[in-house]
C-alpha cells in the first residue's frame, strides 16, 4: 500500500513538473522533425535544441523559405540553388556558384550539414552563428542580390506566408529576426548520421564495413588527423593545405582576421558524404577523391603559412600515401555517404 | 512514512515551481520610486544643424575638406546611470539605432529609472560583443544595414556622403568589430554641464539634450582627410582610428531640463 502511495506521489510529481510552463503551441515530437535528435556519437551540439526549439511548422517554414528564390533580388536564385540536396548540399559540378544575373561567386558552395555542431562558417569563418549565416547569401552582390528589408518587404506581401509565419511566431508582421529564425529550424535539421560508419561505429544493423574500408579508417587516424577528426570529420580550424604559393586572389582566414599568418588558410571542411561533394577545395579546383589524395601525395607547394602537419621531418612536403593507401582511403571515405539524408524526402524542395 | 513526507514536501515544491513568473502577482506599488528620463540627440556639424541630402557640399572640415551627408546611424546601447554615492542604474535590454533620417529615434525613453539624482551618463557606441555572438536578435538589434553578415557583427555607426575631395566623389564610414586588435566598442561618459543633475522624480521627468556633431568623427585623435581616407568597411585599423575619434568626443551634454 505504502508501496503504491509512493508510486503514484512520484507520478504526480512528475507530471505536475512536465505540465509547468509550456507554451500553448503543441509540442510536436521530436522524431517528426527531422535533425531533432542528437546522434549519440556525435559531440555536444553549439546551437543546442533549446537553441530554437525544432517544431514541425517552423521546419516546414523554413524548408519553404530555403527554397524560395524569392529571396534574391530577381526571383532567380534560392538557397538550394547552390545547395542541392543530393550532393550534401552543395552545388554539384560547379567550383564556383552562379547566382542572380549569372554573376559568379568567388569560392565552392560547401556542404550544409551538422551545421548544429558548426561554431564558424563560410570557408573564413567569417560567419559566428547559425542563425545569422543566410544573410551572407542573401545579402550578397554576386549571390542573391537582396537585402533582409526587401525579403521581409516580400515575404509580409505574401498571405501565406503571413499565415505560416504567425502560426510558427504568434505574432506580426513578419521581420529579419523571424525570417532567420525559420531558415535557421531548416539548417539546424540537416544532421547526417545515417551512413554505413555511423552503424559501423554505434555497432548497429548494416554497420560492416569491408578490409578495405578498415584499413581506410586506420590510414585516416593516421594520416588525416587531427584536421579531419571526431565524428564530424573536421575539427573546424582553418589551415593552409598547400594549395599554392601565393594568395593573391583568395587570401582566406586572413580576409577575416586580417593577420598575414592567416593568409592562404581555409575552414577544414568535414568529410561526411564527401564522395558526392565533388569538385573539392575552396576553389572547386579538385574534381575528384583521387585527385585530392595526388595533392597531399605529392602536390603540396611551400608558403609561409604551411600548414605544419604537412612538413615532415625529413621527405617531401604532404602525406606519404601509396597507391594501396589511396585506395584504402577512398573505399573507407565512400562508407561516410548517408543516403538516408540525401535522400530524405522531407528534406527536398517538393516533399 | 517518512519518504511519503518527503515526497508531499516535494509535491508542494513542484507546484510552486510550475506557476509561471508571469502569474505571479507583483506587489502594487503604494508609492511610485520610479521615474523617466529622455535623452534628446541633436545632430550637428560643428555649429550647424545636420541637413541630410545638401545637392552641394553643404560643410567644412577643419582641415578645409568640404562634404554632404546622406546616411548616419549608430547604436547606442548599455546606457548606465549614476547616482553621486557610486550606486548605479543599468538600462536592461538597453538598445537603441539611431537614423539622422528619423526624427522618433532621436529620442531615447528610458522608463522604470530609479528616483534619484544622478550625476552621470554612461552608454556605449555600438553594440556590446556578446549580442555580436548569439544570433540573431530583436528590435532595435534585428538584423538590418547595419549589420555585417560575411563578417558577423554590427556596424556601430555609418556616415556616408559626398566631397569633392574624395577621389571617387563621395565617402563610406562603416564602423564595427568586436574582436581584438580590432575592437571598435567605445563606452563613454560625457560630462553633465557644471552643477546639473539629473534628477529623477515620480513626477519629473528630466530631458538631457546631447549635441551628436558628425565633425567629430573626422577630427581628434586622427585627422581624416578624404583624399587619403576615403572608407572604413570592415572592421580594422580604419574603424578603430574613426572609433576613438568619435569616443573623443561626438556626444556632449548641452543642457538638461528638470521637468
Amino acid at each position: 500500500m505504502k508501496r503504491t502511495q509512493t508510486v503514484l506521489l512520484a507520478a504526480g510529481l512528475a507530471a505536475l513538473l512536465a505540465a509547468g510552463c509550456q507554451p500553448d503551441a503543441a509540442v510536436v515530437p521530436l522524431e517528426t522533425v527531422p535533425g531533432s535528435g542528437l546522434p549519440t556519437n556525435f559531440p555536444a551540439p553549439v546551437y543546442g535544441l533549446d537553441q530554437n526549439p525544432p517544431t514541425k511548422v517552423g521546419f516546414e517554414l523554413g524548408r519553404k523559405l530555403f527554397y524560395d528564390p524569392r529571396l534574391s533580388r530577381d526571383g532567380s536564385t534560392s538557397c538550394g540553388s547552390c545547395h542541392q540536396q543530393f550532393a550534401a548540399f552543395t552545388h554539384a559540378g560547379h567550383p564556383v556558384s552562379h547566382g542572380i544575373d549569372g554573376l559568379l561567386g568567388t569560392r565552392n558552395s560547401p556542404a550544409l550539414q551538422n551545421l548544429r555542431w558548426q561554431r564558424d562558417f563560410l570557408w573564413d569563418g567569417g560567419s559566428n552563428h547559425i542563425e545569422t549565416m543566410p544573410a551572407a547569401p542573401i545579402t550578397s552582390p554576386v549571390e542573391m542580390g537582396e537585402t533582409l528589408e526587401n525579403v521581409v518587404r516580400k515575404l509580409n506581401a505574401d498571405p501565406e506566408y503571413q499565415r505560416h509565419f504567425e502560426q510558427v511566431f504568434g505574432s506580426k508582421p513578419i521581420d529579419s529576426y523571424q525570417l532567420l529564425k525559420a531558415l535557421a529550424q531548416f539548417t539546424a535539421a540537416l544532421t547526417s548520421a545515417n551512413s554505413r560508419y555511423d552503424h559501423y561505429v554505434r555497432h548497429e544493423s548494416g554497420g560492416t564495413l569491408s578490409a578495405a574500408e578498415l584499413r581506410g579508417l586506420t590510414l585516416l587516424t593516421q594520416k588525416c588527423t587531427p584536421c579531419h577528426s571526431t565524428e564530424l570529420f573536421t575539427d573546424n580550424s582553418f589551415r593552409n593545405n598547400g594549395l599554392d604559393a601565393t594568395f593573391a586572389a583568395d587570401s582566406g582566414r586572413a580576409h577575416i582576421t586580417q593577420r598575414p599568418t592567416d593568409r592562404g588558410k581555409f575552414k577544414v571542411p568535414s568529410l561526411r558524404n564527401v564522395a558526392r561533394t565533388a569538385p573539392y577545395m575552396h576553389d572547386g579546383r579538385f574534381q575528384t577523391l583521387e585527385q585530392v589524395l595526388d595533392h597531399y601525395a605529392h602536390g603540396v607547394v611551400a608558403s609561409p603559412t604551411l600548414d605544419p602537419l604537412l612538413k615532415p621531418a625529413t621527405g617531401p612536403l604532404g602525406l606519404a600515401l601509396s597507391s594501396q593507401q589511396k585506395g584504402d582511403l577512398i573505399a573507407f571515405l565512400n562508407t561516410l555517404t548517408d543516403e538516408q539524408f540525401l535522400t530524405d524526402k522531407r528534406l527536398s524542395e517538393r516533399p | 512514512m517518512k519518504i511519503s513526507s518527503l515526497l508531499l514536501a516535494l509535491a508542494a515544491m513542484a507546484i510552486s515551481l510550475t506557476s509561471c513568473e508571469k502569474e505571479s502577482s507583483e506587489p502594487t506599488p503604494t508609492v511610485a520610486t520610479t521615474g523617466e528620463v529622455d535623452i534628446e540627440l541633436d545632430h550637428v556639424v560643428g555649429a550647424n544643424a545636420l541637413v541630410l541630402n545638401a545637392a552641394t557640399p553643404n560643410y567644412t572640415t577643419p582641415s578645409g575638406d568640404h562634404f554632404s551627408v546622406t546616411t548616419f546611424r549608430y547604436y547606442i546601447s548599455n546606457i548606465k546611470l549614476t547616482k553621486e554615492d557610486g550606486t548605479t542604474y543599468v538600462q536592461p535590454n538597453s538598445y537603441y539605432l539611431v537614423d539622422a533620417a528619423k526624427a522618433d529615434s532621436k529620442l531615447l525613453a528610458l522608463k522604470d529609472i530609479p528616483t534619484g539624482d544622478y550625476t552621470s551618463l554612461t552608454f556605449t557606441i555600438g553594440v556590446d560583443s556578446a549580442r555580436n555572438m548569439s544570433g540573431v536578435q530583436q528590435g532595435a538589434l534585428a538584423p538590418s544595414d547595419m549589420f555585417w553578415s560575411w563578417d558577423t557583427g554590427y556596424i556601430f555607426m555609418k556616415l556616408e556622403g559626398k566631397s569633392p575631395e574624395a577621389g571617387s566623389g563621395a565617402f563610406l564610414f562603416h564602423v564595427g568589430g568586436f574582436k581584438k586588435p580590432n575592437n571598435a566598442i567605445r563606452t563613454v561618459s560625457p560630462a553633465l554641464p557644471a552643477a546639473t543633475k539629473i534628477l529623477v522624480r515620480a513626477d519629473h521627468s528630466p530631458e538631457v539634450h546631447v549635441k551628436v556633431d558628425v565633425l567629430k568623427i573626422l577630427t581628434g585623435p586622427t585627422t581624416v582627410r578624404f583624399a587619403d581616407f576615403p572608407g572604413a568597411h570592415m572592421p580594422g585599423a580604419s574603424a578603430v582610428k574613426l572609433a576613438d575619434n568619435y569616443a573623443a568626443g561626438m556626444f556632449r551634454i548641452d543642457h538638461v531640463h528638470a521637468n
